[in-house]
């Protein structure tokens, strides 16, 4: 193992974070506040319980979810687009390091961004809403696994897009309807008995649903389901990842 | 295991052995046929072709930028696939467009470079580099504003950032003015005298004239040729001489015929093509065509000769049956 290689990759992904810190932090600290005001505060009062948790404290999981994907995605994705699409990714494919290196290296970061991400984000809604954390070590697993294979998922579109356009595709058609049907703002036994089995196929469901239990020890399917769909998930990331590096995919013609 | 040192190839002095390399891009394009090369350590070795011809590519595959589609790279013994992490290490790649991190200033994008080849941290090599390609006093701007020659430079400090013990420069001076082209000779003759191998692809004749030990020519994907350069200029440079006349000549005698003349300047002069071959005999023809000149009654002014620039050498090799 190269350490000083993913080191390099992994400080330098970082450092492009605090260069555009307005874009990186305050943007999704700012607009969860957001959420947190209409939905919780404004919303949420005229809102009973949901399960026994007052409104403004149900959402708190989700929205942190919700962040988490589309930050880890968008973060990942432009890590790795960016340097194909200036043309200095030559460096990193003519450097002494393997694929493997440079998936920690910009995927670690990425990731490592999201879980701060989330712990501010967490810190920020602790200042709207009282909340509880029932199991804090299987949040943080939550919440380091999903940062993980949503950057690995932002990794894999940062290459397959061929402009900015593809970039911000997956994202805005995939990432944020799965979300905001996958359980953030509404416990899925909301729903009739159909869109109930319609919501079991999305997979957000079950990553909302486990980092709610975490909070509450209470979720819409059991916490092993949820664990067993987020481990599925970072499975097929790394195997497409480590197809993308065989076949030199997008990357090596 | 990381520093082990790179073994030495067992039977000649190359550094870079190229083996029947081809590469086929999936569009079908052949962009390299069956290439054989052998680099000398500490050579300064020119790759001339015009464009598309295959330099680009050559290159790419022997610093891991593109996948070979058959043959093999040796690296100072290592095999660039199978050994790839010993053999990258060896090598230092400035490429042909200008690519950077617009935003990260030139310091952090040098050094960045030499942690990514895992090298440790060390400021005062990162110094001497800026400062022997004067961007020392523009370590701290950001790459955006630097000019087109800057960004080349700081892509060549790039490439040294990790002490490379042979450096690729892929059209290092395109778009470069004549001081900065002047410069950068400089810095890579000084770069040589250092012991590092330099593998340069450039369409400027100039440059290979000026500075490579061995040259190349690449065509269509092939190698037609690779010969030291003085020995190249020998072998195929041919001499010419101009003889300015007295009086224009419209129509060469007939007794002139053999000498193979050309009638040029509106008759105001006569060319005469010759092989430059310094063998030792007197072959070049000149005493017997002054003196048919003189039987003729075509008398002269003045006279030149000229040697046959490596320009003139590699027009004529790409133009064959291409």
């Amino acid at each position: 193992m190269n350490l000083e290689s993913v080191k390099t990759l992994y400080v330098a992904e970082m450092s492009r974070s605090l260069r555009t810190v307005l874009q990186s932090i305050v943007s999704p600290v700012i607009s969860t506040s957001l959420y947190f005001v209409v939905f919780g505060a404004a919303i949420g009062t005229r809102i009973s319980e949901v399960e026994g948790v007052s409104y403004g404290a149900f959402i708190v999981p989700g929205l942190i979810m919700l962040m988490l994907l589309t930050q880890s995605v968008s973060n990942a994705s432009f890590g790795i687009f960016f340097p194909r699409f200036s043309g200095s990714i030559y460096e990193i494919l003519s450097a002494p390091v393997s694929y493997f290196e440079v998936v920690l290296g910009f995927v670690g970061a990425a990731a490592t961004k999201s879980v701060i991400l989330g712990l501010i984000v967490l810190g920020t809604a602790s200042l709207f809403v009282p909340f509880t954390i029932a199991h804090p070590l299987v949040m943080l697993l939550f919440l380091v696994l999903t940062a993980l294979t949503f950057s690995l998922l932002g990794f894999i579109i940062g290459i397959w897009a061929d402009g900015f356009e593809k970039l911000q595709l997956v994202p805005l058609l995939v990432i944020t309807p799965l979300t905001f049907l996958g359980g953030t703002f509404y416990s899925i036994d909301m729903l009739p008995p159909l869109w109930q089995a319609v919501t079991l196929a999305n997979p957000v469901v079950y990553l909302v649903s486990g980092f709610r239990w975490s909070f509450y020890g209470l979720g819409d399917v059991s916490i092993w389901a949820s664990l067993a769909v987020i481990t599925l998930f970072l499975a097929v990331a790394l195997a497409v990842v480590s197809w993308i590096f065989r076949s030199g995919y997008r990357l090596k013609p | 295991m990381d520093d082990a040192p790179g073994r030495q190839p067992v039977s000649d002095n190359s550094v870079i052995h190229v083996e029947g390399l081809s590469k086929t891009y999936d569009s079908g394009f052949e962009a390299l046929k069956g290439v054989d090369l052998k680099i000398r350590r500490g050579e300064i070795f020119a790759l001339l072709g015009p464009n598309g011809a295959g330099k680009t590519t050559l290159i790419s595959v022997i610093c891991g930028l593109v996948n070979a589609s058959a043959g093999r790279v040796l690296v100072a013994g290592h095999d660039n696939v199978a050994d790839y992490r010993q053999a990258r290490r060896l090598i230092g790649l400035v490429p042909q467009e200008l690519t950077s991190e617009a935003f990260s200033t030139v310091w952090d994008t040098v050094s960045f470079s030499r942690g990514l080849f895992g090298k440790p941290k060390d400021p005062a090599h990162i110094e001497r580099v800026l400062k022997s390609l004067s961007l020392w006093d523009k370590r701290r701007n950001r790459l955006i504003t630097l000019s087109g020659g800057m960004k080349r430079r700081v892509l060549i400090a790039k490439a040294l950032a990790h002490e490379p013990q042979i450096l690729f420069l892929d059209e290092p001076t395109a778009g470069v003015d004549v001081a900065l082209r002047r410069d950068m000779w400089e810095v890579v003759r000084q770069l040589r005298d250092s012991g590092v191998t330099i593998i340069l692809t450039t369409h400027y004749i100039e440059e290979a004239e000026e500075m490579a030990d061995r040259i190349g020519v690449i065509r269509s994907g092939e190698l037609v040729l690779v010969e030291n350069k003085r020995e190249l200029m020998r072998k195929l440079g041919r001499k010419e001489l101009t003889l300015q006349l007295h009086e224009p000549l419209e129509r060469l005698p007939g007794e002139l015929d053999a000498h193979g003349l050309e009638i040029a300047e509106d008759g105001q002069a006569l060319i005469y093509t010759y092989d430059g071959r310094d063998d030792g005999d007197d072959s070049s023809g000149i005493a017997e065509l002054l003196a048919d000149l003189d039987a003729a009654g075509i008398r002269f002014k003045d006279l030149h000769t000229r040697q046959s620039s490596l320009e003139d050498i590699f027009v004529s090799l790409v133009r064959e049956d291409a």
